[in-house]
């Protein structure tokens, strides 16, 4: 292997950044253990690295340790034996801690593996909550959203495409009590790059638009239905396709759904 | 600077290498975080719940899937991630500023003095607008090479060639 094409290649950089898959980082991690140089071209950047985002942070990170040491759960430690003076014989003495060295060795062996094992399972265990807490999360979620949509009192505000995407589909669900707009956008078409959806609500007399919302989680968002805080008298609502960060006002021209509340 | 007994102190569950990974990685950490989230007083509180991870989770580290910096890298972007995109945040429309890492030493007058801001904010300076996208998506954002390479519309090969360079410059100026 050419080690200095390797290391000028670029690849230790997003080795460091996690930017690898699962694969090529073993890979490298391999090559790093093999040749001293390239495990000091990654040192060196990953130094860099710290330095810069040090210095993005806003305070001193000092004294958070101790408020962090006091949330750290423990494993009981070990309690200490007491010495105790003897009568016995030297030589018993000296026999007894022999068979007790043998035995001590045998167990620190024994609690060897033990550790190694329970490591193993401790991180199978982290996995797997992690996992669950997850399924619980989206279950929770559903549930909310279901519950939403059967509400009485919520109003349903159904959003119809307009001349730019004349089968998209949208509705708005508002719920008054909480000033909360949950807007699904399921049956819209998917953003252009650097653009995003924002979200109106709007007053017809005078025509005044206010945003209420950019939808700019909208490719991470599973369920595509996004809960909004509106506090506007709203008399309708309308979703159009701004540039990323969004607009002051909307451009009319990129209206894709527009909905009016029944009064 | 990664150091193997150290981290194997921290998976034994050693409260003093705890205390010496603290001091080598939460100032970063911290920075990383609040790159993202943009507020001092969330942002210390992620830090927080990040450290606990790392003590709770290192026995999930190993050596061999990558770099311990890039271990809690990753744990670090997840849990500010999952932060922004949580109800109370969103709510509070922290999300609508979209400065990137060198909007934050620009704005930067008054550091605390243990690193020197504004002597790295030069070195930014140098680096130019390519750099500083990229080291922002792939480093600060955590993109991926591909991720970034659509975003910037640039060549896959060219996003980690230039990188390269950029965190050459980046070298040359903050290691002496």
């Amino acid at each position: 292997m050419d080690i200095n094409n390797y290391v000028t290649s670029g690849i230790l950089e997003l080795y460091v950044y996690g930017a690898l898959s699962e694969t090529e980082s073993r890979e490298v991690t391999r090559v790093l253990k093999q040749y001293p140089e390239v495990e000091s071209e990654v040192e060196e950047i990953e130094e860099a690295l710290v330095q810069l985002s040090a210095a993005v942070s806003p305070a001193d990170a000092e004294n958070l340790i101790q408020a962090i040491k006091q949330k750290l759960s423990h494993n009981p430690k070990v309690v200490s034996m007491e010495s105790r003076s003897s009568k016995m014989p030297m030589y018993i003495g000296w026999a007894a801690s022999l068979l007790f060295l043998i035995g001590l060795f045998l167990m620190f062996n024994k609690n060897q593996e033990l550790r190694k094992d329970l490591q193993a399972l401790q991180g199978e265990k982290a996995q797997m909550e992690s996992q669950i807490a997850e399924a619980r999360t989206d279950a929770d979620k559903s549930k909310e959203l279901l519950s939403i949509i059967r509400d009485k009192d919520i109003v349903k505000v159904p959003l119809a495409g307009q001349a730019v995407a004349p089968d998209a589909y949208a509705a708005a669900y508002w719920d008054k009590n909480t000033n909360i707009t949950y807007i699904d956008v399921k049956d819209l078409p998917e953003p252009p790059r650097g653009m995003v959806y924002q979200v109106w609500s709007l007053q017809l007399e005078p025509l005044t638009p206010t945003s209420i919302g950019i939808l700019d989680t909208y490719e991470e968002d599973e369920n595509k239905i996004f809960a909004l805080e509106n506090t506007n008298p709203s008399e309708a609502f309308g979703i159009t396709l701004e540039p990323a960060g969004g607009s002051e006002s909307p451009t009319m021209e990129q209206l894709y759904t527009l909905g009016v509340v029944a009064s | 600077m990664q150091q193997d007994k150290l981290i194997e102190e921290l998976q034994a569950g050693n409260e003093k290498a705890f205390e010496r990974i603290y001091e080598l990685y939460s100032q970063s950490t911290y920075g990383i975080i609040y790159s993202i989230i943009k507020d001092t007083s969330i942002s210390e509180e992620v830090l927080q719940d990040v450290f606990v991870k790392i003590w709770n989770n290192a026995s999930s580290y190993s050596f061999e899937k990558g770099r311990f910096f890039t271990w809690i890298l990753n744990i670090a972007r997840n849990a500010s991630i999952d932060k922004i995109r949580s109800k109370d945040f969103k709510n509070k429309k922290l999300n609508l500023k979209s400065d990137n890492f060198v909007d934050i030493l620009e704005s930067r007058t008054n550091f605390f003095g243990k690193i020197d801001a504004i002597g790295l904010q030069q070195y930014i300076d140098a680096l130019g607008a390519t750099c500083k996208s990229l080291i922002d998506l792939l480093f600060f954002k955590g993109y991926t090479q591909k991720e970034t390479s659509e975003e910037l519309q640039m060549p896959l090969g060219t996003v980690k060639t230039k990188n390269r360079v950029c965190i050459d410059k980046l070298r040359s100026k903050v290691l002496r």
